[in-house]
């Protein structure tokens, strides 16, 4: 018994069919991480064995702290959502709930490799040519 | 999916991430954050609430590269 159910598992499934290209879920947890970082883990496990264009990578918050540092994690759980390169995408904390479905749409979007945006918004996004850093506050309900 | 995802995967500068507000109490505490979504852009400014994406662009940019911003206004 896991924590995707089965009927949501073919629901998910069929989602996951959209994939084009393979993505990579990078998993940043911590021992004792309270609650959240073990089910965090188990959850996206889970997630990554439904298509076999997504895969999990796991790694100790405080023992790879090479793989802490190149993708800049400063807290946990914490997962990247990437495919051949790291495209700036983190989601921190424990995807339930609606934030599932968002982590969905972040896989498919980035498979697809297009961001979706309106043409005139791409265009004034390729002026921007120093980091910046958008944290967004989520709830799960 | 987040426009601040959209932001990232269009542009290698951006850095996007969704953080679960109940999961970093700190982090809610030190940006102030009383309802979501709320985005923080480089630590210093933020937009509350979900916008369409022509503002939402406009709202970041403005804080992101106050400099450009000028440099319009005297071009």
């Amino acid at each position: 018994m896991g924590f995707i159910r089965d009927e949501d598992i073919v629901e998910i499934r069929g989602r996951l069919q959209e994939m084009v290209n393979p993505v990579r879920l990078v998993h940043f947890t911590q021992e004792l991480n309270l609650e959240y970082g073990r089910e965090a883990q188990q959850l996206l496990k889970e997630l990554a064995e439904i298509s076999d264009k997504l895969s999990l990578e796991v790694y100790n918050y405080l023992l790879d702290k090479e793989k802490v540092a190149e993708y800049g994690v400063d807290k946990v759980p914490a997962t990247v959502i990437r495919d051949g390169k790291d495209c700036g995408l983190r989601y921190f904390g424990l995807p339930a709930g609606y934030e599932f479905s968002a982590l969905l749409d972040a896989i498919l979007t980035v498979s697809k490799g297009d961001s979706g945006l309106q043409e005139e918004t791409r265009q004034k996004l390729r002026q921007l040519t120093q980091p910046l850093h958008l944290q967004v506050f989520v709830t799960p309900t | 999916m987040s426009l601040a995802y959209r932001f990232a995967l269009e542009n290698n500068w951006v850095r996007a991430d969704a953080i679960e507000a109940s999961e970093f109490p700190d982090l809610v505490g030190k940006y102030r954050v009383l309802a979501v979504p709320k985005t923080i852009i480089n630590d210093g400014g933020f937009i509350e609430g979900s916008l369409p994406e022509e503002t939402f662009l406009e709202e970041v940019l403005k804080i992101a590269q106050p400099a450009a911003e000028e440099d319009d206004a005297f071009s």
